[in-house]
């Protein structure tokens, strides 16, 4: 089974060799499943000069509790590139080992990356298949960035493309936010983005709007100072992926909080 | 009445294997080594695009001899299975071993089964913490698995090149030592009247999986950073190739975590770490 001529893509063989695996193709009982598992929220990502950004809270709900304080919602999908993941905790996750998995496999395969486009389309195919899911409450939408080797400008190479259920990808200009605080995310970002800025202004920028969408929605997790867990944010750029380590997140975490002790609104 | 064609098993045997040596014999040589920070491969090797030398998994690297497209099928398969065992289980899940019994078996039911052989030679290599750790397999064209002490040889004229990379060879060279050591067997057969030839850069293929790294530790090692190693350029021993990051990561303080991704381990915390 392994042997076959086949494809490079690792989806295209799985879907040969071990159907089971692939989330889309497994039958659901009828009936809405919204309420059964964890949701995760808040991703925001920004576009700056030689590179883009992409912070997450820590937080994952279930109706109106806390399922988990520290989970990790932004991850790197390959060298140059990052993915956020909002919705169905349990199904984003497993969406995207896959195409962390799809993604290594196709360079190893063919010996070169694909480009930042075929990476992704190949995502939102992947989100396409999750739609009878879906429509049934287990929805998942991720936020992909990207560093985009083929620019011919490496100061416009950050790209982002967000998705709906039904696939995408939609580029986006500047910046956007997925998950249930996204739309106080967003209000901040349309305020305070501007375009030009660097990677570091932008890492300050993404905490920020995360503090305003956890202001406002509750199922998006604050920094929490008093048991030290900060947002996840990464940067991806020429050098490729990068996650700040929790001291540099927790230095601009505390920041923001001690801004907003002078000023509430930011 | 027509007389059944008999031919006896030792006899078919016998004759697929003459095939694949020939087969084999033909082909420039490989060849795979340890050395203080890694494993090491070189292959003499025309094509840049065609590779001898590939990738498997995150610790594990692959060269063959032989066929292209024989050897290049087998590749992908290895990629395949490894990829598909890592995702079902744990990226530490994959293991060099695993990969040389699945490729064993292969090899051995091609040989038995089909009227033709696969005509390579191949070397499934896993890095390990420390050179006595790392794991060299040799497979040939029949199925049979070697586990090689530190060293081996492929291709034509194989035995000469041990032999001369045997005399030469310590697991704790450094990396130029260690190319220098491998090129210099390579060159010591096919000259005119049995001596050396000079061998250039750009007919060679090499590639390292370096210990030193997380996750995805398979680098080539290219044009500038390739010559500067040739030419012994002790600088260059410790400079990786462009396209490497400067200095290769060691397990950063969130090591002890499974690795969720390649992408991540290899390319997060490069800063401030010792050279090796």
């Amino acid at each position: 089974m392994f042997t076959n001529a086949g494809t490079s893509s690792f989806t295209t063989f799985l879907s040969r060799v071990a159907p089971e695996m692939l989330p889309g193709r497994r039958p659901l009982p009828p009936g809405m499943a919204a309420d059964l598992a964890p949701h995760a929220t808040t991703i925001v990502a920004i576009s700056a000069v030689g590179g883009v950004v992409m912070a997450g809270d820590r937080r994952a709900t279930m109706g109106n509790l806390i399922a988990q304080r520290d989970i990790e919602k932004v991850h790197p999908a390959d060298a140059y590139s990052l993915v956020g993941i909002a919705g169905t905790a349990g199904i984003g996750i497993e969406l995207m080992r896959l195409f962390q998995v799809e993604l290594e496999h196709y360079e190893k395969i063919e010996g070169a990356m694909l480009s930042l486009d075929g990476k992704a389309n190949r995502l939102a195919s992947m989100i396409r298949g999750n739609l009878g899911a879906a429509m049934q409450g287990l929805a998942v939408i991720p936020l992909f960035a990207g560093f985009d080797l083929a620019a011919s400008d490496p100061a416009t190479a950050g790209r982002i493309f967000s998705f709906d259920v039904t696939g995408g990808p939609y580029g986006e200009t500047g910046y956007d936010a997925i998950g249930s605080g996204s739309l106080f995310a967003k209000s901040a970002l349309k305020k305070r983005y501007r375009a030009g800025i660097s990677l570091d202004e932008a890492v300050r920028l993404a905490v920020e709007a995360l503090y305003d969408a956890a202001d406002d929605d509750t199922a998006t997790g604050g920094p929490d100072l008093t048991r030290r867990i900060y947002p996840v944010v990464m940067t991806a750029s020429a050098d490729g992926t990068h996650r700040l380590t929790d001291a540099e997140t927790a230095t601009i975490a505390e920041a923001v909080v001690a801004a907003r002790m002078e000023n509430p609104g930011g | 009445m027509a007389m059944q064609f008999y031919a006896s098993p030792e006899q078919i045997m016998r004759d697929r294997s003459e095939l694949a040596r020939k087969g084999i014999a033909r082909g420039r040589s490989a060849m795979v080594l340890s050395y203080a920070d890694g494993v090491l491969f070189v292959a003499e090797n025309l094509s840049s695009a065609l590779h001898k030398v590939s990738e498997i998994y995150d610790r594990i690297g692959f060269a063959a001899v032989g066929r292209y497209n024989e050897f290049e099928n087998l590749r992908r398969a290895g990629v395949r299975m490894a990829d598909l065992n890592g995702l079902s289980y744990d990226r530490r899940d994959v293991t060099g071993r695993a990969l040389a019994n699945a490729f064993a078996q292969t090899l051995g039911a091609i040989f038995t089964e089909q009227s033709k052989p696969f005509e390579v030679e191949i070397c499934v290599a896993q890095v390990g913490s420390a050179p006595e750790d790392d794991e060299l397999y040799r497979l040939t064209y029949d199925g049979s698995v070697n586990d090689e002490p530190g060293r081996m040889a492929m291709g034509g004229q194989a035995d000469a090149i041990t032999g001369v990379l045997k005399s030469q060879h310590r697991p704790d060279m450094s990396l130029g030592e260690a190319v220098r050591a491998a090129v210099a067997a390579l060159a010591s057969v096919g000259g005119e009247g049995g001596a050396a030839r000079t061998i250039a850069a750009h007919q060679l293929e090499v590639a390292v999986l370096d210990r030193r790294r997380v996750g995805r530790t398979f680098r080539r090692i290219t044009g500038a950073a390739l010559t500067a190693l040739l030419d012994g350029d002790s600088a260059a021993d410790v400079a990786p190739a462009p396209g490497v990051a400067k200095t290769p990561t060691v397990p950063t303080e969130e090591a002890h975590k499974p690795t969720t991704s390649a992408g991540s381990a290899d390319l997060e915390g490069q800063a401030d770490q010792p050279e090796a």
